[in-house]
């Protein structure tokens, strides 16, 4: 048995040390928020937080989140409020089909809790994600916009 | 190569093809009354008023990222004067639709028609339901309809300032006849389409829910991971299951035609048995082919002495031989893989003589069809639940995914299986966008005058495969799209085709032979302008004065991109015009190209018409994500093959754009001259090709003939 908090919530599950922690998600804990796309590490579609580090889910063994946190996209809002970074997406209409965009936001949070005010090249270097609908000059101005309201609120 | 290759086409095609499109002409079911379907207040099939009054506003058409499950309930609502803020929208179910004798229409998601060919019934629905609600509320007051008028989902007896809601009255008009004929609103009385309106089903995506086929999620559910034969039209001899045999999760290994499917109680673990299964393939003819052999196989269709002719206008070789100078030019375009971002995946649940989809299709009648197929039972035994799609871009429509799905659902009846492709099956068992090669030659007269064009054009057909009937005479016109109906005047025009179907399927990519054909065409028509001595942008306004549309595009673009003003040192132009899929789009390009080959794109200006535009935010997305879908394709798009099998595997040799390479500035300019319902799913991407391409050579000197830029000695600066 593995042992894993999953966006708060104590898990165990049995399975192989080596799945991976996205399909451990997927399929064992019915957490779907985190998306398979190329299996490789390459697309970034299942981007979740591992201790507040954005990792490709798809590529990380179960074994390695054992009594580790895990935080999806399930599990960004905060008592029913939407994180920043989702109002920012809401608010400049970002998704097209949407399926990259769980990893993309994964992503997005991660880069601004690291880095309050990134510039055009911090977001190029951190945002490494593929959108096949090509949404990212919305996903940069969302950046943007979700930094300014972090900052404004913690000022 | 030889030409003993007849068209890809793989059995199952014949299934969604034959009943796909006119699914509803093979059926023989009793056609309800809508009155007696409907459970809430349904006002027309597509309206749905609730007593607190939401509304719901049914969608035929799949969702994959295009934005018309928001734009087509505008369309309704627009004339339903319904508040806006109280839609909510529901995918119409294809068991539903066959009950009722196909009352939605078609529910097909591809060439950019959900908007232009739905516009007219969604609104005539949405103002019969409107007259409902009046007639209704007036029955209340006893007053004539003529004094009551709707807006905001309030009706107002205008006179005796009385008001109702719709909720209030939708139980009473939903028993009322609809109005055989409604006037429509005139285009300058639109309160909805024409403003950006948030999209619905934004907010949901933000939140990471459930939406897609592959978040499908059923009690009992089994997984299965698919192996199909590498070579394309090869077949399964054997697989020795041995290794799987006692590991844990294994429910069962299923052989299909041309695939191996294990069946496991979760993804991961059946497609780890897949990959030991020792798999013997009978690869057919095919198992030598590469992409040289199958470049040269199309190839020949160039040189061939006798192929159709598609057009011929004047007399070409007359104005060769009186040319002042004549200009030849050979264009190749490889294959592309779709690469939408969830894989290929159905989920089917096959119980009896029932059958249960659950697909991210673009085409769910045709899913439907495959369904009962393939389960060999009646259509009205099938039910197909649509999901929003991770990406379509075409892949989506061909039913390959779903006939195995249901295959693999048999093999475990009673059970519902989820069948996910990875990356690798994804990209290496696509519909690929069709190599295509052309030839050119045209005839300049002393005034740099376009006097004479001849087209040989050497490509696969989709339509060989799909629709061989709208071949005539050995023409696809299709394939010739932006060749056969270019806009230009040329007053000896002479275009031949040469179908050349190699052993790769092929299939509808975003924009489709509009992908190719113009970066072909437009990059020709710079230089033929080059060789006359004659600005870009003038040579071909003079060619399109009979084109008013195509001529205020291209106006529309070099005036926006400042065409012809001085640029920074280093910085060039280039331009492009074309019409697709029922609209209009021009692009100019800037660009700087180093020594080196680093090429930066400085400034992308995309004018595009297409009529009206429904949702203005919705439009421009499609002209970013045309971009980047068109830019991706551009630098780095190419599907190899060696031994008869695709080469590339997953992103890291298929490379996506990425964010840090999208161009920053994109302006989407939109003109919409009115009057017509043109696409925007596609048509921006048409120029962006030559646009770029003709930037380049702007800035170099060099004439990219040949995609994508990474063979051609460039790479993003």
């Amino acid at each position: 048995m593995i042992e894993l908090t999953v966006n708060g919530k104590r898990h165990s599950v049995d399975v192989e040390p080596e799945m991976p922690l996205l399909w451990v998600l997927r399929d064992v804990l019915d957490v779907k928020g985190p998306k398979f796309g190329c299996g490789i590490a390459q697309c970034g579609a299942c981007t979740v937080h591992l201790n507040g580090e954005p990792v490709r889910s798809c590529s990380v063994p179960v074994s390695a989140a054992a009594d580790q946190k895990v935080l999806t996209i399930e599990g960004l809002a905060q008592r029913g409020q939407l994180h920043p970074v989702q109002k920012a997406w809401i608010d400049h209409e970002v998704p097209q089909c949407g399926y990259c965009q769980s990893g993309q936001i994964m992503a997005a949070v991660a880069l601004l809790g690291k880095n309050r005010d990134p510039s055009d090249k911090d977001i190029d270097a951190a945002m490494t994600n593929i959108c096949r609908c090509g949404t990212y000059a919305r996903i940069r101005t969302a950046i943007h916009a979700a930094a300014k309201t972090l900052k404004s609120t913690k000022a | 190569m030889s030409s003993s290759f007849r068209p890809s086409r793989r059995d199952f095609l014949k299934v969604s093809t034959a009943l796909g499109g006119g699914l509803a002409l093979e059926l023989t079911v009793p056609v309800r009354s809508l009155a007696a379907e409907a459970k809430a207040p349904e006002l027309t099939a597509w309206i749905v008023v609730n007593p607190d009054n939401s509304v719901v506003i049914r969608v035929a058409r799949s969702e994959m990222g295009q934005g018309s499950s928001t734009g087509l309930p505008m369309l309704v609502a627009e004339e339903l004067e319904c508040d806006w803020t109280k839609v909510r929208t529901e995918f119409v179910s294809t068991a539903e639709q066959i009950r009722r004798n196909r009352v939605w229409g078609s529910m097909a998601t591809g060439g950019s028609r959900s908007i232009r060919d739905s516009q007219e019934y969604l609104r005539q629905a949405g103002a019969a339901a409107r007259e409902m609600l009046v007639a209704a509320a007036a029955q209340r007051w006893k007053v004539p309809a003529s004094e009551c008028d709707a807006a905001n989902g309030v009706i107002t007896h205008t006179p005796s300032r009385r008001k109702l809601r719709f909720g209030q009255v939708a139980q009473g008009a939903s028993k009322l006849e609809p109005p055989k004929e409604v006037k429509l609103k005139d285009p300058r009385e639109w309160n909805l389409i024409g403003k950006p309106a948030h999209r619905l089903d934004i907010p949901d995506k933000v939140r990471g829910k459930p939406l897609f086929g592959i978040d499908v999620q059923l009690p009992d559910m089994a997984y299965a991971a698919i192996a199909q034969c590498p070579v394309f039209r090869g077949r399964l001899v054997t697989v020795a299951d041995e290794r799987i045999k006692g590991l844990r999760g294994l429910i069962k290994v299923v052989k299909l035609e041309d695939a191996v499917a294990v069946v496991a109680d979760n993804w991961w673990r059946a497609n780890r048995m897949l990959k030991l299964l020792a798999i013997e393939w009978d690869v057919g003819p095919n198992g030598g082919a590469s992409t040289e052999s199958i470049r040269e196989f199309v190839r020949f269709g160039l040189e061939d002495s006798s192929v159709p002719v598609a057009r011929n206008d004047g007399n070409v070789e007359a104005a060769f031989s009186s040319a002042a100078k004549v200009i030849e030019s050979e264009y190749y375009a490889p294959f592309l893989n779709h690469a939408a971002m969830e894989p290929m995946n159905c989920t089917a649940l096959v119980k009896g003589d029932r059958v249960e989809v659950w697909a991210p299709t673009q085409n769910a009648e045709s899913a439907h069809a495959t369904a009962a197929a393939v389960a060999g039972v009646p259509l009205e035994n099938v039910e197909v639940h649509l999901t929003q799609l991770g990406g379509g871009f075409g892949r989506r429509g061909f039913q390959d995914y779903t006939h195995q799905a249901v295959a693999i659902a048999k093999a475990v009846e009673g059970r519902p299986v989820k069948l996910l492709w990875s990356r690798e099956e994804d990209m290496q068992h696509d519909y690929y966008r069709p190599m295509t090669l052309m030839r050119f030659k045209a005839a300049l007269d002393s005034g740099g005058r376009l006097t004479a064009w001849r087209v040989r054009d050497a490509s696969h057909s989709i339509m060989a495969g799909v629709r061989p009937q709208e071949i005539k005479e050995g023409i696809d016109r299709h394939a010739l799209g932006g060749i056969v109906d270019m806009p230009y005047e040329v007053p000896n025009l002479r275009i031949e085709f040469a179908m050349r179907n190699s052993h790769v399927p092929v299939g509808f990519m975003r924009t489709v032979f509009h992908s190719q054909n113009p970066f072909m065409r437009e990059s020709f028509v710079d230089e033929l302008a080059h060789a006359a001595g004659k600005d870009p942008y003038e040579f071909r306004r003079a060619m399109l004065q009979g084109r008013p549309k195509d001529l205020a595009v291209l106006d529309a673009a070099a005036k926006s991109s400042g065409w012809g003003s001085p640029l920074p040192a280093g910085v060039h132009r280039g331009i492009a015009v074309q019409d697709s899929h029922g609209s209009y789009a021009a692009a100019v390009f800037e660009v700087s190209v180093s020594g080196a080959g680093e090429l930066d794109i400085r400034r992308v200006v995309v004018a595009v018409d297409p009529g009206y535009v429904v949702n203005p935010d919705s439009a421009e997305a499609q002209v970013q994500s045309c971009v980047a879908y068109g830019l991706t394709s551009v630098l780095w798009g190419e599907i190899t093959l060696k031994e008869g099998r695709v080469e590339q595997s997953n992103f890291h040799d298929y490379r996506i754009m990425r964010i840090a390479e999208m161009p920053r500035r994109i302006e989407a300019v939109f003109v919409p001259s009115g009057g017509f319902w043109g696409g925007l799913g596609e048509t921006p991407l048409a120029p962006l090709a030559p646009a770029l391409c003709n930037a380049i050579f702007a800035a170099t000197g060099k004439r990219i003939r040949s995609l994508p830029l990474k063979n051609q000695g460039l790479r993003l600066a």
